[in-house]
C-alpha cells in the first residue's frame, strides 16, 4: 500500500534553484600522475576460467579511487576489477566478466569481512568499489563512508549531511537510498532531501551541492545518480504527494543545471519535439504532454522519476521510465495521462526526448515504470538490433528497439498476471480485463483479486543479464491485490493516495516471489525459483556462469546461471533488499552485498509487526518474516578461501 | 440478534475476525438495522458494531488511515522505527488530545516527526473516522484487514 516508490515533486524550482558551490580546496587533482584505469585494468590479473585464483602479484598501487580521475565511466565500467556505477555498467546489466568464483567452487565461499552501518531501515543499492576503496552509503540520515580495503576495511572518512528531519514523513515507504555514483575523482550522493552533493573521493570534502526539489511540497530523493560525461543525472521521487516528474542534469564540475525535462507538461517543460520525438513510430503530436489531461491536472500529475538511469555511449541517448500519475483514484483523472507510466529516451547533452513509450496508459493499480532499462544486443528475426529489455511493475517484460523505439515482444513474466489478457502490438496498448478495472468498476468499490499487487510483479529491485547464457535473471513478487479507489483532495506536501489496497498471495500459492530466468527474444520464463516472500534485492550474474541475489529473510544466494540449480546460501544478519556486486582486491574476485530489511517489502517487518492478521493485506502476508529476521544495516563480503 | 455495539462490551474473537476477512465485500450492502439508524459520533461512543460490521465512518476510517497514516505507523498501526504504535496511543488520548496532536502535529525525539495535517482536506474533514476506526483498532473490534460495513446513513 503504501506508497513505494519514494516520490517528489517539485512544483518550483526553475527560478528558486538553491545551488552554491562550497569549499573547492579539495577539488585540485592531486593525483594527475595516477595511471588511467584503462592502463590499470590492462595490467590487472586476468581472473583465470578455471576458477582458480590468478596471481595477485601483478597489480599496480591504486592508492584511492581519484586515481580513476583521468578515465571516463565508459572506459571504467568495462573494468571488471572495479564496481563503478550502482547497476554495474551504462547498460544496466548487472554483468560481470569475473570467473574466479564459479558454479564449481562457489559451494566454497565463505564471509571474508563484514562492517556495520550503524543505522537500521532499508539498504538498498549497494558498495562502489574504486581501487583499494569501497563507498558505503546508508538510508536516511545517508551517511557516506570510505573503507580502506588494505587494512581491513578502515573508515578513511565518513560524510554524514545535516538534513531535516520534516523530510521522513513524506518518503513513501521507508528511508532508502539506492546508492552514491562516481566521477572525475568525485563521489556523488543524492540525499533525502533531494540535496545533490559532490564529495572529493579522496577526502569526502564537500565540493559542491544543489538542490533539487521542494521536500515541503512532498519532493524527496532515493535514487543513485548516474553520470554520462560532464553531467550527473538525477530524478525525483514523490508521486504520492502529486509531485510532477522529470529528470534533471547537472554539470559535474560545479552543479549548475544543464536541463530539465519534465514527465508532463507543455513541449518546453518535457523537451519533446511534436514532429521529431514519436511513441511508437508516429510524431507524438503538440503538447502530449497536457492532451490527456483534463485542465492543470497535469501540474500534480506524478509521473516521477526515482528508478534507475540506463545510457548508450553510441547513440547517446539516457533511458529511463517515469511512475505512476496522481493520485491512485484513476476516475478523478480522465484520459491516459501522458506521459505517466512510459519509457524515456533522451538526448544526453539536451535532454531532447526521441522516443517515447507509455505501458500503462491511465493507471488503475499503480504499476510504476521506473524500473532499470537492460540495453542489450540480440539478433531478432535473422538481424542484430540494440534493444531495450525492461521487466515492469505491470507484469508485462518489454523487449524494444532502443533506436527507434519500436516495440518488439511484451509478454508476462508470471502467469498470474490478470489485469490485462495482453498488450495489442500495433497501439501498445494493454487489453485491459473489465474485472480487474478499478477505474470500470468506479469509486468507493472494493475491485478483488487483481494481480499482480500494487508494488507490481517486479519493483525497483534490478535485474541481471549474461551475454554467457543469453538469460536476464529476474528478482520478482508473486503478489496480488484488492484496490478500491476514492475521492482525495490534492494539498501540497500532504500525501495524494485515494485508495486502499489489501496485498495477499495468488490462488491456491503461500509464496511471495519468484527468481527467474528470462529470455527475451522468445517472451518465455526458461526456470523459476520460488521464494518465501518478494525478492528485493538486485540481481548479480557472472563469466562463471554463477547469479547471485538476497532474499527478505537474509539469504545471500548463488545459483548456477545455466540452471537455477542452488549453489551456495549463507544467512546474513537482517533482510536483504540491496544488490550485489564484485570487484577484486589484490587479484582475488569478492562478492558483496548490503543487508538491512526495510523498503516497501518489509514495512510491515519494519514497523515491527507481529500481530496475526485475516490473511489479508500485505502486513498479513509479511508478517512472518519477523520470525526470520530482524532490522540491521550491514555490508557482508564474501570470497572463497585460499 | 447478535448486537455488539459500543466500545468496550466485547471484544471480538479471531475466529469472528476471520469470518469478516472472507466476508468482506461479499456483503457490502447489508440491511441497516434499527439501532445503527440511530447511531451517532461521539468521543464516548466512536464507532457501531453488528454482526462484525462496522458503522460508515469507522469503515471511512480505515480508508483513509491507508491513503494518509499508514506509511508512517505502519499497515496495522503497530508503529515503525520513526513512529509510535497508535494502538498504544489510543488507549490513554482523548478524542480532544487526538485532535490537536492531529492538527498541530508533534517533534519527539531522535528521527520521530509527526507533520501537523490542519491543512490536509483528506485528514481533518474526517477525523472523527480516524478516531472511531483507530479505536476500534485499539479495542479489539476491528482487525487489520478491511472491516465489513453498514451503508452510509442519510442525517
Amino acid at each position: 500500500m503504501t506508497l513505494m516508490k519514494n516520490q517528489i515533486v517539485l512544483v518550483v524550482v526553475a527560478a528558486g534553484l538553491v545551488y552554491y558551490v562550497g569549499d573547492r580546496a579539495g577539488q585540485q587533482r592531486t593525483d594527475a600522475a595516477a595511471p588511467p584505469a584503462a592502463a590499470v585494468a590492462a595490467t590487472a590479473p586476468t581472473p583465470a576460467g578455471d576458477g582458480s585464483a590468478a596471481a595477485p602479484t601483478a597489480k599496480p598501487q591504486l592508492a584511492v579511487a581519484s586515481d580513476f580521475a583521468q578515465a571516463s565511466l565508459t572506459e571504467l565500467q568495462n573494468d571488471p576489477n572495479i564496481w563503478v556505477m550502482q547497476n554495474g555498467n551504462y547498460a544496466s546489466t548487472r554483468y560481470s566478466a569475473l570467473d574466479q568464483i564459479n558454479a564449481v567452487n562457489a559451494k566454497d565461499l565463505q564471509v571474508a569481512w563484514t562492517f556495520s552501518t550503524g543505522v537500521l531501515r532499508g539498504h538498498e543499492g549497494g558498495p562502489l568499489v574504486l581501487g583499494d576503496v569501497m563507498y558505503v552509503h546508508t538510508p536516511f540520515p545517508n551517511k557516506v563512508f570510505a573503507l580502506d580495503l588494505n587494512n581491513d576495511g578502515k573508515i578513511l572518512w565518513k560524510y554524514e549531511p545535516r538534513q531535516d528531519t520534516s523530510v521522513i514523513p513524506v518518503m513513501c515507504c521507508d528511508t532508502v537510498n539506492r546508492g552514491l555514483a562516481y566521477a572525475e575523482g568525485k563521489i556523488f550522493l543524492y540525499q533525502a532531501d533531494t540535496t545533490l552533493v559532490a564529495l572529493d573521493a579522496k577526502t569526502g570534502t564537500k565540493l559542491w551541492s544543489v538542490v533539487n526539489g521542494d521536500p515541503t511540497k512532498g519532493a524527496t530523493g532515493t535514487a543513485a545518480p548516474m553520470v554520462v560525461k560532464d553531467k550527473v543525472y538525477v530524478g525525483i521521487s514523490g508521486g504520492e504527494f502529486g509531485v510532477r516528474g522529470y529528470l534533471t542534469a547537472y554539470n559535474t564540475a560545479d552543479g549548475a543545471q544543464v536541463w530539465r525535462g519534465y514527465s508532463m507538461g507543455p513541449d518546453s517543460d518535457t523537451l519533446m519535439d511534436p514532429e521529431k520525438t514519436t511513441h511508437l513510430g508516429k510524431p507524438v503530436g503538440k503538447d502530449s504532454g497536457t492532451a490527456t489531461w483534463e485542465g492543470d491536472q497535469w501540474k500534480i500529475g506524478g509521473g516521477t522519476t526515482w528508478g534507475w538511469y540506463s545510457y548508450d555511449p553510441e547513440l547517446n541517448l539516457v533511458y529511463y521510465g517515469t511512475g505512476n500519475p496522481s493520485t491512485w483514484n484513476p476516475n478523478q483523472r480522465p484520459g491516459d495521462n501522458r506521459w505517466s507510466m512510459t519509457i524515456f529516451a533522451r538526448d544526453a547533452d539536451t535532454g531532447m526526448a526521441k522516443w517515447v513509450y507509455q505501458m500503462t496508459p491511465h493507471d488503475e493499480w499503480d504499476y510504476d515504470g521506473v524500473n532499470e532499462m537492460l540495453l542489450v544486443e540480440k539478433e531478432i528475426d535473422g538481424v542484430m538490433r540494440k534493444l531495450l529489455v525492461h521487466f515492469d511493475r505491470n507484469g508485462f517484460a518489454y523487449t524494444m528497439d532502443r533506436l527507434t523505439g519500436e516495440l518488439l515482444v511484451a509478454e508476462k513474466f508470471d502467469p498470474v498476471v490478470n489485469w490485462a489478457t495482453h498488450i495489442d502490438m500495433d497501439t501498445g496498448r494493454p487489453q485491459v480485463v473489465a474485472e480487474f478495472s478499478p477505474a470500470a468498476n468506479g469509486e468507493d468499490v472494493n475491485t478483488k483479486g487483481i494481480c499482480p499487487a500494487a508494488l507490481g510483479t517486479k519493483d525497483q529491485q534490478p535485474a541481471s543479464y549474461s551475454p554467457r547464457t543469453g538469460m536476464f535473471y529476474v528478482p520478482t513478487n508473486h503478489v496480488c491485490m484488492d484496490y478500491e479507489p476514492f475521492q482525495v483532495s490534492y494539498v501540497a506536501g500532504q500525501p495524494y493516495v485515494g485508495a486502499t489496497l489489501s496485498m495477499f498471495p495468488p490462488e491456491g500459492k503461500d509464496h511471495l516471489g519468484n527468481f527467474i530466468a528470462w529470455d527475451a527474444v522468445k517472451g518465455e520464463i526458461k526456470w523459476t525459483i520460488p521464494e518465501k516472500f518478494s525478492v528485493w534485492s538486485g540481481a548479480l550474474a557472472t563469466a562463471g556462469d554463477v547469479v547471485f541475489y538476497g532474499t527478505l529473510e537474509g539469504y545471500l544466494k548463488a545459483v548456477d546461471a545455466k540452471t537455477g540449480e542452488e549453489l551456495y546460501r549463507f544467512k546474513t544478519p537482517s533482510g536483504i533488499i540491496g544488490n550485489v556486486n564484485t570487484y577484486t582486491h589484490n587479484g582475488k574476485q569478492y562478492i558483496a552485498v548490503l543487508s538491512g530489511l526495510g523498503g516497501w517489502a518489509g514495512i510491515g517487518m519494519a514497523a515491527g509487526l507481529t500481530e496475526p492478521t485475516e490473511g489479508l493485506g500485505a502486513v498479513g502476508a509479511y508478517s512472518s518474516l519477523s520470525d526470520y529476521t530482524q532490522l540491521g544495516g550491514q555490508l557482508t563480503v564474501f570470497a572463497i578461501p585460499n | 440478534m447478535n448486537l455488539t455495539s459500543f466500545p468496550g462490551h466485547r471484544r471480538a474473537t479471531a475466529a469472528q475476525h476471520l469470518a469478516a476477512a472472507l466476508l468482506g465485500g461479499a456483503l457490502f450492502s447489508p440491511a441497516i438495522s434499527a439501532d445503527y439508524s440511530s447511531f451517532k459520533f461521539s468521543p464516548e461512543t466512536p464507532y457501531y458494531v453488528e454482526d462484525n460490521k462496522v458503522d460508515f465512518g469507522t469503515y471511512n476510517g480505515f480508508r483513509r488511515y491507508h491513503s494518509e497514516c499508514h506509511t508512517c505507523h505502519g499497515p496495522a498501526g503497530m508503529g515503525s522505527a520513526y513512529a509510535p504504535a497508535l494502538m498504544k496511543s489510543m488507549e490513554v488520548l482523548t478524542f480532544d488530545q487526538f485532535v490537536e496532536v492531529v492538527i498541530n502535529g508533534r517533534t519527539g525525539m531522535d528521527q520521530r516527526v509527526m507533520p501537523g495535517f490542519a491543512s490536509n482536506l483528506n485528514v481533518l474533514p474526517y477525523i472523527s473516522d480516524l478516531y472511531a476506526y483507530l479505536k476500534a483498532r485499539s479495542d479489539g473490534v476491528v482487525g487489520t484487514a478491511r472491516p465489513p460495513n453498514f451503508p452510509k446513513v442519510k442525517p
